[in-house]
């Protein structure tokens, strides 16, 4: 009964109001017809981050502000704009934030500098073992 | 030496308590817009309820500051929000409003549901105006000058406690 009752209440459950009721835009989820446009938008797309689920690129995100994003891209591309452009446009928006791909300036040289540092450490390690394992 | 071998034990502990940390303290998630100090971006805008006022960026260079407010028809908080904006408009805030995608049946009930504190109502059924002003949800809105430049962004509803410091933004804004 109590199982009932709970499968019960989550099929009748409403999901939250977070959704308007329009379809999603044009671009959102069509290719381009040129093959080429449209491998430059994915390009793209692949590398803005949705403003709603953060984690997630707007190519991956369901959310209705992340269809709208990828009609503006798809858009623009057609258009002739150049994805960096595009990336350029999102930027003084959003901040570098909106990238999965941060500019290298100052504040994100540790990012970049981090694994070329593990790397180093990690062989200055390895190389100190294999001289104690071969002086053996 | 001996001591190293609770080095990863150690490490394990940091990285629990860092995760604890976090999951007490979420982060903000808020995304200002890039926008402030700038005009606003060039639009016109079709009138999100049909024979009334369209909405441009003419409008919000007219030499009033004022708000510009993007909700929904389908945005909940949009209904706690607007009775302060009808308190604002009370106060002789001019507020225009951006509809993000949203129908003229479903706005028009939730204007007589909740009461029209706007001089003027766009639609923006793609998101369009709203990613061109660096919004990043609804509801939210911005301090426009009288020279259409964006002075600055209030996200999420405005609550009563807003309301003096938004009135005092908009003073200011001339």
């Amino acid at each position: 009964m109590k199982r009932l009752v709970l499968i019960l209440a989550l099929a009748l459950a409403s999901p939250a109001w977070g959704d308007s009721s329009l379809p999603p835009a044009y671009w959102a989820n069509r290719q381009l017809p040129d093959a080429r446009q449209e491998a430059k938008a994915q390009g793209l797309m692949e590398e803005i981050r949705c403003l709603v689920c953060q984690g997630q690129s707007i190519a991956d995100s369901d959310a209705e502000i992340a269809g709208d994003m990828r009609d503006l891209v798809r858009r623009r591309i057609a258009a002739g704009e150049q994805p960096s452009a595009i990336r350029h446009w999102l930027i003084q928006r959003y901040g570098a934030w909106i990238t999965f791909m941060p500019p290298s300036e100052p504040a994100t040289w540790p990012l970049w500098l981090a694994p070329i540092a593990l790397l180093v450490g990690g062989a200055l390690i390895a190389r100190a073992r294999l001289k104690k394992r071969a002086a053996k | 030496m001996k001591m190293l071998r609770f080095l990863p034990l150690v490490l394990v502990a940091l990285i629990v308590a860092a995760m604890v940390w976090r999951l007490a303290n979420p982060p903000d998630t808020d995304v200002a817009s890039g926008m402030i100090g700038k005009p606003v971006p060039e639009f016109a805008a079709t009138a999100a309820l049909p024979g009334e006022p369209m909405l441009s960026s003419a409008n919000l260079a007219d030499g009033r500051p004022k708000l510009v407010n993007f909700f929904a028809s389908w945005c909940v908080p949009c209904i706690g929000e607007a009775p302060v904006l009808a308190i604002l408009k009370q106060q002789g805030v001019p507020i225009v409003g951006i509809a993000v995608r949203d129908r003229p049946a479903d706005l028009r009930q939730f204007l007589s549901d909740n009461g029209n504190p706007f001089e003027r109502i766009g639609s923006d059924p793609q998101s369009k105006l709203q990613l061109a002003f660096g919004s990043a949800g609804v509801p939210e809105t911005f301090v426009v000058d009288g020279k259409g430049i964006i002075q600055s962004q209030h996200i999420g509803p405005i609550e009563p406690d807003d309301v003096p410091g938004l009135v005092q933004a908009v003073k200011d804004a001339k």
